[in-house]
């Protein structure tokens, strides 16, 4: 491309160049903005939806993509004073805290382990957990919320503590164990030279260097358990008990009447949140997905 | 000093040192929490929901008798079960090929610097981002019957009438093609993400030395970028189908399977027999129709990886 551009220069005029250069840039940024609005409309008209008066939003005749009257709290309001809305944000954050609790105290060693200590048979069996990743929920929920009953925790949050682990679990020791294998051994050979044990070394000195790893597995064992619905579906189904994405999916329908402006204010709430922390941590997660070839 | 502190916790961890130091005996204890959380809650329910398939459990007589292959026959000879099984594969199908081919340009765009790239690529990646059931509440609003913004745009662009204005999820076609095209949406971020990944790490000096032994730019990229990324992109396309094959949020949601079970899809049935109605067995049966594709992928997946690694 570079080496054939000089000639072609030379052969046509200024002009020319310049009208083709205009109409390349223009298709570029007409495509750019084509994949922008297919992607992001659904939000901003989530946004727009939630600050609507009702009687705008329930209006033909006028134009839908901006406010034809003022602008309102009053869905926001309604969430917070009417509805069960500040509990399931309560609920997620809960089983978010322990969800991650759990994954961290079992994924951390597990990563380390199957990237240090375990050699062959680890790259196998790293490979072999992060398979379980791909079972899906809808083929375990049936057995599961057996176990759930039995266990004495059904129309629970907990019931989600305890399962969410069982896709974190895998995914986030997979992302640990390619952390871990770029940490370098010198450092903990360092520090069993100086007198630690493995696991001292471990906790003292291949721990504080990969914080920024560990902060990754937070946020999107964080962003895992928001954005899971089929298990919290089949597992809750008293209102104070849901967790966010399923309480605004389902409980905000009343009868058969759906408030679109709550729902849409309340859809806008949970995921910005998400999207924020997910495009923070975008490239590791892609990293970890593509099982580490990419650095 | 501080010699004397380390020598002190030397010490007091001794008697444990012949555990603490021992590679063989640290590496298997320290793997073993998530070892058996899984096992115990993904491969022990798996191995249940293959019993509950071939017993006649259900949540009002929970009987554990053992009824063959009976189950799996009386799910074959329902329609119904036949319409899903077809629908899986073209939702499937359809939203991978959506999301694939909008991935492959998408990654085109982004590759080239521009301002505002950032800031473009944090929005586009929000349909992958952003929890998918709150997503399609959204999508559910814009093909509402009356107030569709897109019915109301193609009226007002002058395609449509008022009068014959579609009823996006009334349709049984329409309905399939909603829910098609919500999960190629949703996917296309990660399409794109998984395909910027797998060609910035392309050395440039590759891409060079077939510029100037004379490829153009359609012969790079089949010839080579294609190739090259090839390994990454199927590891991608499985995440995609596997999720995909197997999902019943974006149907519960948007159509509960109608109109006419014209979108139910394997995932959506085993909850809805399994969990709705109560039995247990049949709902199992239906799950595990997914296996055998779950299974395929399986293998893909681990040749892919393999072939990575290499």
């Amino acid at each position: 491309m570079s080496l054939a551009l000089p000639r072609r220069v030379a052969r046509r005029s200024r002009v020319q160049v310049l009208v083709a250069a205009v109409v390349r840039e223009s298709f570029f940024y007409a495509a750019v903005v084509f994949f922008v609005v297919i992607a992001a409309f659904p939000f901003y008209w989530m946004l727009i939806t939630a600050f609507k008066q009702n009687s705008d939003l329930y209006n033909l005749a006028s134009i839908p993509f901006w406010f034809s009257e003022a602008p309102t709290l009053e869905h926001i309001r309604y969430l917070f004073e009417q509805t069960l809305f500040a509990r399931w944000l309560l609920n997620s954050a809960v089983i978010g805290v322990c969800v991650t609790a759990i994954t961290l105290v079992t994924a951390l060693p597990a990563g380390y382990s199957l990237a240090r200590m375990t050699g062959r048979s680890g790259e196998a069996l790293g490979i072999g957990v992060f398979m379980t990743y791909l079972v899906p929920p809808t083929l375990l929920f049936l057995p599961l919320s057996r176990v759930i009953t039995i266990l004495g925790l059904q129309d629970s949050m907990w019931s989600l503590v305890l399962v969410y682990p069982t896709f974190t679990i895998p995914f986030c020791t997979w992302l640990m164990m390619g952390f871990f294998k770029s940490v370098p051994r010198e450092i903990e050979e360092a520090a069993i030279v100086d007198g630690c044990s493995i696991l001292g070394a471990f906790i003292k000195m291949v721990l504080p260097v990969s914080v920024p790893g560990i902060l990754t597995i937070v946020i999107f064992t964080f962003t895992l358990t928001l954005q899971e619905f089929v298990y919290a579906l089949t597992f809750i189904s008293s209102s104070a008990q849901k967790t966010i994405t399923l309480g605004v999916a389902t409980d905000l329908v009343r009868g058969d009447i759906y408030f679109w402006g709550e729902l849409m204010a309340g859809a806008l709430i949970a995921s910005v949140p998400v999207a924020i922390a997910y495009n923070l941590f975008l490239d590791r997660f892609i990293a970890g997905i593509t099982g580490g070839a990419v650095k | 000093m501080v010699a004397l502190a380390e020598k002190a916790v030397r010490q007091k961890t001794s008697r444990f040192q012949f555990i603490l130091d021992r590679p063989t005996v640290l590496g298997p204890l320290f793997v073993s929490p998530a070892i058996l959380y899984v096992f115990a809650l993904v491969g022990l329910p798996f191995l249940l929901a293959i019993y509950y398939s071939v017993s006649a459990y259900t949540i009002y007589s929970q009987s554990y008798r053992f009824v063959g292959l009976r189950n799996f026959i009386d799910i074959v000879q329902n329609p119904i079960f036949l319409q899903t099984l077809v629908n899986t594969f073209i939702f499937t199908f359809g939203s991978q090929i959506i999301g694939l081919i909008l991935g492959k340009f998408g990654a085109l765009l982004l590759l080239r610097p521009f301002p505002g790239r950032k800031l473009v690529r944090g929005l586009i990646i929000l349909p992958w981002a952003v929890p998918v059931a709150l997503a399609t509440v959204a999508w559910q609003w814009m093909f509402d019957s009356l107030y569709s913004v897109i019915n109301w745009t193609l009226i007002a662009m002058g395609l449509l009438t008022r009068a014959d204005a579609p009823n996006w999820l009334g349709n049984p076609h329409l309905a399939m093609l909603c829910v098609i095209i919500i999960n190629g949406w949703r996917f296309f971020p990660f399409a794109i993400v998984i395909f910027l990944a797998g060609i910035t790490a392309i050395p440039q000096d590759v891409l060079d030395a077939a510029t100037v032994d004379g490829a153009g730019f359609w012969r790079r990229n089949y010839q080579i970028i294609l190739p090259m990324i090839a390994p990454i992109v199927v590891v991608g396309l499985v995440f995609g189908i596997v999720f995909t094959f197997t999902d019943l949020s974006i149907v519960y949601l948007l159509t509960n399977g109608g109109p006419v079970n014209a979108t139910s899809v394997l995932g959506f049935e085993g909850f809805q027999v399994g969990i709705v109605s109560g039995d247990v067995a049949h709902g199992a049966a239906i799950s595990l129709f997914m296996l055998p594709v779950l299974f395929v992928l399986t293998i893909v997946m681990l040749r892919a990886i393999r072939r990575q690694e290499i």
